[in-house]
């Protein structure tokens, strides 16, 4: 076992994790009378890389919503930086450091890598509409800023050969890197991944695992994550939340989580009655 | 413009032409390099300052005269001068292809008893920790790119610009110690060690001293006068020797700038970007590049088509012509010069060739058509033939004697001569001191009067005094009749056309020539696609009867071709398979110069060469590929064999079998 002390611990291979950035605590949620999540609590530590995984359905992605604060929990509360977390508007969550990719690419087809990547810079840019618009002194000086920002992450993910490329003349896998940046240029605080290898091969995926590795050792950033693939998973965390029908069924090291037998049952299928 | 000298008692290495590049062109850019989207630049006064913290630092962590260091990373500023660094500490660079899987990187780290190894990156170091398990004379390991490497285990590992820092840091102690280091360098100290790529057995490495790098430099330079306002971008592997002579030899002895592209893949943006003078590719990307161009002209519109092929037929008629300095009419010459107006200038632009001045291809026999649409634009692209054992020239073609079937004339201080058996051997001041640790092979290549036996076979042409390659002088052999069987000349004709990447005729001993055939998958998956052929896979559209069709007629063209000549016409194919998988140099078929390992694929493909052979129509194969991280996996096919129509000598085309 780990030892969860409120200064946090240090990982199998070395890294010092720190304090609780997020928390959830007594989460429910339901959506009218179906109950997609209950009574859950977790905690996201600084500098971790944390799990989600479960069969369909479990209510996964809904807690990743939770998380971005997009739905608003029946009951329970999220606690980040220390604060309780009021009801926020999505740009707030983005201001308050929280940036997340889809399961379902969401970029903005028509424009190129460069621009989406740019797109993510949204919340940091301060200079006016107006200034923009006529674009001289400081808001110029912004934008070389950016650009420079947006250029170090199109180097550190590899996609410079697409920097002028439309994103919807990219191939899937590409697609995925490219909403990764975009998530990336906001310099976030905490990262969530909703499925970030679904539909890739075997190459993708080993591609897309290195630059998450990467990201939280460069950038420090702590991540959180849904995957099916559980191979990935086991290798990427250093610790993982269990879901199955709404309820958590484990929470640990992926070695304690593969041990847990209702973490068996769950995924070998043990019947319901 | 640079002083055409011979090299006076002190432009005897690589890092005394740095020294006298920085003080003669200061200020002039020496290397560019695309990052974060734009061109950085260093002026040769700046190279030499971090080439020398360079080599202080390796001082520092204890580099010793005679060690060897391998670098092994894509082309980078950072790479050429670590080259040099080493030099000045009196040790020797040995460059080593990036792709190599970690085996393979293992026999030659061994085989060189490398000290230190430079990386580029993460993935290097991956393959070097991984191969230092066995490897127990590895003591440093220098990365350039920091990326991921932060959590590995740093006692005997080191970031490039830390080792900057720390030779920064030593000037004052270690400054004389290096000064005498760079002093001791001499014509015949070692300049570098290269691996030839090996087409049969393990590679081996060739010693070239200073003497071979800056006299063959300085003679090649002197031969398309290139100047220190010319601009090369260095885009091929670092561990081949046309990378080494062009990226260091003549850059540091003519002080021209080489700039390295932002990632393999933006090579060609990056190619328009700069716009180079001196350019050099092989045979296959100018390939790619006019397939490109031919698809892109497929799909546009009429009028843009109709200009583009009324006007380079102009060029075709004129340019070459033009180029040679040969008597042109001056309504041709209006009409070359308007063609260049509305398609050639900016189609060259588009390629990135306004600017060539002087350019190579070599390492394969290039397509006429090929060759010709390139001169016809206006593009001085001329052949060489060339050896790693020779510092790259034995012969070059000047300008206006330029052809597509001939490799020019010897290279300036080059003595060519053809032996009984028809094979082409040289001497010069290029010639290699000798391959590294291998006495027996440097016996049996180089005699004692310094003459190396090249393996071509060849012949000086009547007349012109230039130069023809037939074949591999191990590869021409008799078929089973007593014809002559000259495999790649065969292959060549094949690989000519656009839709066939690769091409492998047997037929040694054997009563009929058969052939194994790659298609290229950019041409098929275009025509595909034009032609509403659905296809999941490039097994699938390699199988896809249309295709079969379409690459037996390329067969039945090329034996009509080969028929033409008495003595070859029994190297006519008269059975094919178009393989279900790419030839790759993971899988041991290619070199990582992408040659044929002809054995190797006569190895692992007997099934197949069997079913050419044995007359069935189909054949099921199960074959084994290696991933890009050296993991194993295999797949299945089903393959059709075909026939092609051959020619009987002096009567009409008729059916096989």
């Amino acid at each position: 076992m780990l030892d969860q002390s409120a200064d946090g611990y240090v990982t199998e291979d070395g890294r010092q994790i720190g304090g609780v950035l997020m928390e959830m605590r007594n989460i429910t949620l339901k959506f009218g009378g179906v109950t997609a999540i209950e009574n859950i609590s977790f905690d996201i530590r600084e500098g971790e890389i944390r799990a989600i995984i479960g069969p369909n359905g479990a209510g996964k992605s809904s807690m990743l919503n939770v998380i971005s604060g997009f739905y608003v929990p029946s009951e329970g509360e999220v606690w980040f930086r220390g604060a309780r977390r009021p009801q926020l508007k999505p740009y707030q969550v983005a201001r308050q450091g929280i940036a997340r990719t889809f399961q379902n690419i969401a970029l903005f087809h028509g424009m190129s890598t460069l621009d989406n990547i740019m797109t993510g810079r949204m919340t940091l840019m301060k200079s006016s509409i107006g200034a923009q618009a006529i674009w001289k002194g400081a808001a110029e000086r912004e934008e070389t800023e950016h650009r420079e920002a947006v250029e170090k992450i199109i180097d550190f993910l590899e996609i410079q050969a697409i920097r002028k490329t439309p994103v919807g003349r990219l191939p899937y896998g590409l697609q995925k890197r490219v909403e990764l940046g975009r998530a990336l240029a906001a310099e976030p605080k905490l990262l969530l991944l909703d499925e970030p290898m679904a539909g890739m091969n075997v190459e993708e995926k080993e591609d897309m695992s290195r630059f998450i590795l990467d990201v939280n050792d460069e950038f420090g950033t702590t991540i959180a994550l849904i995957e099916h693939d559980m191979g990935v998973v086991m290798d990427l965390s250093d610790r993982v939340v269990v879901m199955d029908y709404g309820k958590k069924i484990g929470d640990g090291t992926p070695d304690e989580v593969r041990g847990n037998q209702a973490v068996i049952d769950a995924y070998l299928g043990v019947s319901h009655d | 413009m640079t002083t055409k000298s011979t090299p006076q008692g002190d432009l005897v290495s690589v890092p005394a032409l740095l020294f006298r590049n920085a003080s003669q062109f200061g200020s002039a850019p020496a290397y560019r390099e695309k990052e974060f989207g734009i061109w950085q630049s260093w002026t040769w006064a700046q190279t030499a300052q971090e080439v020398r913290e360079m080599a202080l630092g390796l001082l520092v962590l204890g580099l010793k005269r005679g060690d060897h260091v391998a670098i092994i990373g894509r082309n980078r500023p950072a790479h050429y001068w670590s080259m040099v660094a080493v030099q000045m500490c009196g040790a020797i660079p040995v460059p080593l292809y990036q792709d190599a899987v970690a085996e393979e990187m293992a026999y030659v780290l061994e085989h060189a008893g490398a000290r230190f190894v430079i990386c580029g990156d993460q993935e290097q170091v991956d393959k070097v920790i991984e191969v230092q398990q066995r490897i127990d004379h590895i003591d440093q390991v220098v990365y350039t790119d920091k990326r991921g490497l932060r959590k590995y285990d740093h006692s005997a590992m080191n970031w490039m610009q830390d080792v900057q820092a720390e030779g920064r840091a030593a000037e004052t102690r270690l400054a004389g110690e290096l000064d005498a280091r760079i002093a001791e360098l001499t014509y015949d100290s070692t300049c570098v060690m290269l691996y030839t790529s090996g087409t049969t057995g393990k590679p081996k490495g060739v010693v070239l001293s200073n003497q071979n790098i800056i006299e063959t430099s300085r003679n090649s330079s002197e031969f398309d006068d290139l100047r220190s306002s010319d601009s090369v971008l260095a885009y091929l592997p670092m561990a081949w020797v046309g990378d080494f002579i062009f990226s260091i030899g003549q850059a540091y002895w003519s002080g021209f700038c080489v700039c390295c592209p932002e990632s393999a893949h933006t090579m060609m943006t990056d190619l328009r970007e700069i716009g180079p003078s001196y350019y050099f590719a092989p045979p296959r990307i100018f390939e790619q590049q006019l397939t490109d161009v031919m698809i892109r002209m497929e799909d546009a519109g009429r009028f843009k088509k109709w200009l583009f092929d009324r006007y380079m037929a102009v060029a075709r008629r004129v340019g070459p012509a033009l180029l040679d300095g040969k008597e042109v009419s001056a309504w041709d010459r209006l009409a070359y010069a308007l063609g260049h107006l509305f398609v050639y200038g900016p189609l060259k632009n588009t390629l990135g060739f306004s600017n060539v001045r002087v350019g190579y291809t070599a390492g394969e026999a290039i397509g006429p058509e090929i060759f010709d649409f390139y001169r016809a634009l206006g593009i001085n692209l001329k052949q060489l033939y060339g050896q790693t054992e020779a510092g790259v020239f034995i012969t070059q073609q000047p300008d206006g004697e330029v052809r597509s079937d001939t490799v020019g004339v010897p290279s300036p201080g080059v003595e060519v001569k053809i032996d009984d058996d028809g094979e082409v051997h040289y001497r010069s001041p290029g010639v290699f001191v000798e391959y590294y640790k291998n006495p027996e092979s440097t016996a049996s290549t180089k005699d004692a009067e310094g003459w190396v036996a090249t393996g071509d076979a060849g012949f000086f042409e009547e007349g012109t005094g230039h130069l023809r390659i037939i074949d591999r002088a191990k590869d021409v052999g008799k078929m089973a009749d007593g014809s002559l069987f000259a495999p790649k000349y065969v292959e060549n004709k094949l690989k000519f056309y656009p839709d066939i990447l690769e091409a492998v005729v047997f037929g040694r001993d054997r009563d009929m020539c058969t052939a194994f055939i790659n298609i290229d998958l950019n041409a098929v998956g275009n025509w595909a696609e034009r032609n509403n052929v659905a296809y999941a896979s490039y097994q699938e559209l390699a199988g896809h009867p249309r295709v079969l069709e379409t690459i037996a007629n390329h067969v039945g063209e090329v034996n009509r071709s080969v028929a033409e000549d008495p003595m070859l016409s029994g190297c006519q194919i008269h059975r094919f398979v178009v393989l279900h998988k790419e030839l790759d140099a993971d899988d041991g078929e290619l070199t990582r110069t992408r040659k044929v390992r002809r054995a190797v694929i006569g190895d692992k493909f007997n099934d197949l060469v069997g079913a050419l052979y044995d007359g069935s129509r189909t054949v099921s194969t199960e074959t084994e590929v290696t991933y890009e991280d050296g993991r194993k996996g295999s797949i299945k096919a089903t393959l059709t064999v075909c026939d092609a129509e051959v020619v009987t000598p002096g009567s009409k085309a008729m059916a096989a079998e």
